[in-house]
């Protein structure tokens, strides 16, 4: 057989998502924001929705996720991109309209409006990166942190006498009846990707339907903020981030929320 | 009661609301610091000691991570609603960092009123020699009572109840409140101006900067000697109030003034107020991160003021 006899389109199980700009990334090696991105530009693409996509990119590592991913972005303030992009699909409802947040930018500064957006259900999804740590800052403690993890601003680990406790904002939101979809999932395993792959195009599919908010957590690794080798971040996020945030879906109303 | 208590909270504008308690003390860099200008008027308002610290950021917006002087509006002129000041102390170097941190919390509780520390995103990176001033103790519990009588704390010996508010709803005492911030602003006016001055006594051309400036401003001012220009400094230490006699009389008999920030010209509104315009001022400005280079100032001055 030669070469060109497998080089067929048929055969094809891969290939680079053409949303996903030939640039540099500046994630570290072993960030879970790469393949969280590449996630996105190929659900998009699947679906053919490019051209009526917006995307609002975060304060935190994702800054640049415009840098990344080849569709209309709008740039928020620390915390205000579901406020963004209430604005955006109030205007353009036939549009399919995310976030992109870290836990910091999300579950921290941006607490109010994020409860906000979810419980007027906004027909938004946002893809909430919890890596349980500032990462772009160096590494400081976020509400997400997890008890005993140690980070710049809790360098003997996180007490909850003095910090309080990690919080775990999805399932807050699964209670509120904006949220039409609420899933957590990780991408540290082939499969794992899969899974989170099938998510963002449920949830991309209900904002393009206006069925609601929906929430894709993805439990993250941020091996540099943590301090470990990508192996071991994948790990230490298996063996303690998954107790305090199981994966799975915690809501999925198929029919979209009651208006 | 606690010691010492360091707390990160979820936002700027949280932050400033545990301040708004005297908690007494938090830092942040540009964004952050205008999330924080609502926490700034009611401080003013209700007369509750503070230290803030703004390491400036370039902006507008998230702008650049790298040096600026461009809050110098917001930090001077005030960025929160109503009539108020902040006393603006500004270092150019690590020491005058530290030091300033005492003499912040100092003239808040001299003046009940809040104190910033404006440095800039390289000051704020630069290792150099510092000497850390002694340490002080916390007040006590008696000694709170006793030097800050407004304070919050619960109604020991059953004294008249303290209400920490910026509400007040009868025009007349709401004015009467403003004169008596006004008051207060006239004193630290005439008492707590704070500047250096450089080889001003023989000069024929000043140069005013703060901060990273006029770090890079003294360099500028040795070049232009060694070319027989007699360039002198004037720097502010202290922003609000601004150095007004000091500069008028620094600046008596020179040729031209150059104002040099990083930023589109703020400080020169002020310098140029305080000289009356009745000489030359100059502004050169960089933005973006960028900071000048002494030769660069050099050839500014020259360009500028001396071979016009
Ligand atoms: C108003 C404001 N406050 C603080 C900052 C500094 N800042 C930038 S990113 C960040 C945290 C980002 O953490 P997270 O959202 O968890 O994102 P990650 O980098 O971990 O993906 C902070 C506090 C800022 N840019 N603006
Ligand atoms: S600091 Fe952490 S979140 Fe940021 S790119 Fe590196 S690994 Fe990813
Ligand atoms: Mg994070």
């Amino acid at each position: 057989m030669e070469l060109n006899d497998i080089i067929k389109p048929e055969n094809k199980v891969y290939a680079e998502p053409k949303l996903l700009n030939r640039v540099h990334m500046h994630y570290c090696p072993g960030c879970s924001h790469g393949v969280v991105h590449k996630l996105v530009a190929q659900v998009i693409e699947e679906m053919g929705v490019a051209e009526k996509t917006v995307g609002v990119s975060p304060v935190g590592c994702a800054v640049f996720a415009y840098n990344y991913i080849d569709v209309d972005w709008e740039e928020a303030p620390h915390g205000r991109a579901t406020a963004l992009a209430t604005a955006v699909k109030r205007l353009w409802p036939e549009n399919l309209v995310f976030t992109y947040q870290g836990d910091g930018d999300f579950s921290a500064i941006g607490t109010c409006e994020s409860i906000h957006a979810c419980n007027r259900g906004e027909n938004i999804v946002i893809i909430f990166i919890n890596n349980a740590i500032y990462g772009m800052t160096g590494g400081q403690m976020a509400p997400t942190t997890l008890l005993g993890q140690k980070t710049a601003t809790c360098p003997y680990g996180r007490r909850p006498d003095l910090n309080g406790y990690p919080l775990a904002i999805t399932p807050l939101l699964a209670q509120l009846d904006g949220t039409c979809y609420v899933t957590r999932q990780s991408v540290h395993t082939p499969a794992n990707v899969r899974k989170a792959k099938a998510a963002l195009k449920k949830a991309f599919e209900n904002s393009i339907n206006c069925k609601g908010t929906s929430v894709v957590e993805i439990v993250s690794a941020c091996n540099t903020g943590w301090k470990l080798t990508p192996e071991k971040a994948n790990k230490w996020m298996e063996e303690n981030m998954f107790a305090k945030y199981p994966l799975g879906d915690l809501k999925d109303l198929k029919d979209g929320i009651q208006r | 009661m606690n010691d010492k208590v360091t707390l990160m909270k979820g936002n700027e504008a949280l932050a400033m609301a545990m301040i708004r308690y005297g908690a007494v003390c938090t830092s942040t860099s540009s964004p952050g610091f205008s999330l924080m200008q609502e926490g700034v008027s009611y401080l003013a308002a209700s007369e509750v000691p503070a230290l803030l610290i703004n390491v400036q950021r370039g902006g507008p917006g998230l702008g650049t991570i790298h040096a600026s002087q461009a809050d110098y509006f917001q930090a001077c002129k005030g960025g929160g609603h109503g009539d108020y000041h902040m006393i603006v102390l500004a270092p150019s170097s690590v020491q005058e960092m530290a030091d300033m941190v005492a003499l912040g919390f100092d003239l808040a509780f001299k003046y009940r009123c809040v104190s910033m520390i404006l440095a800039d995103g390289t000051i704020g990176q630069l290792m150099e020699k510092v000497v850390l001033p002694e340490q002080r103790p916390r007040r006590t519990d008696d000694e709170i009572r006793q030097q800050c009588p407004w304070a919050v704390n619960g109604r020991k010996g059953m004294r008249p109840s303290n209400v920490v508010t910026s509400l007040e709803l009868d025009d007349d005492k709401m004015e009467e409140n403003n004169w008596r911030f006004q008051a207060c602003y006239r004193e630290i006016e005439k008492n707590e101006t704070r500047c250096e001055l450089i080889d001003t006594e023989d000069c024929d051309y000043l140069i005013t900067a703060f901060g990273t400036t006029a770090r890079v401003a003294m360099k500028t001012m040795e070049l232009a000697r060694a070319e027989g220009i007699k360039v002198g400094m004037f720097r502010p230490i202290t922003l609000w109030p601004f150095p007004e006699k000091q500069l008028r009389e620094a600046a008596k008999n020179v040729k031209g003034i150059l104002c040099v920030e990083l930023n589109a010209g703020q400080m020169v509104e002020d310098v140029k107020l305080a000289v009356e315009c009745k000489m030359p001022v100059e502004h050169y400005g960089r933005f973006g991160g960028n900071v000048p280079t002494p030769d660069e100032l050099l050839n500014v001055l020259k360009e500028k003021l001396i071979n016009k």
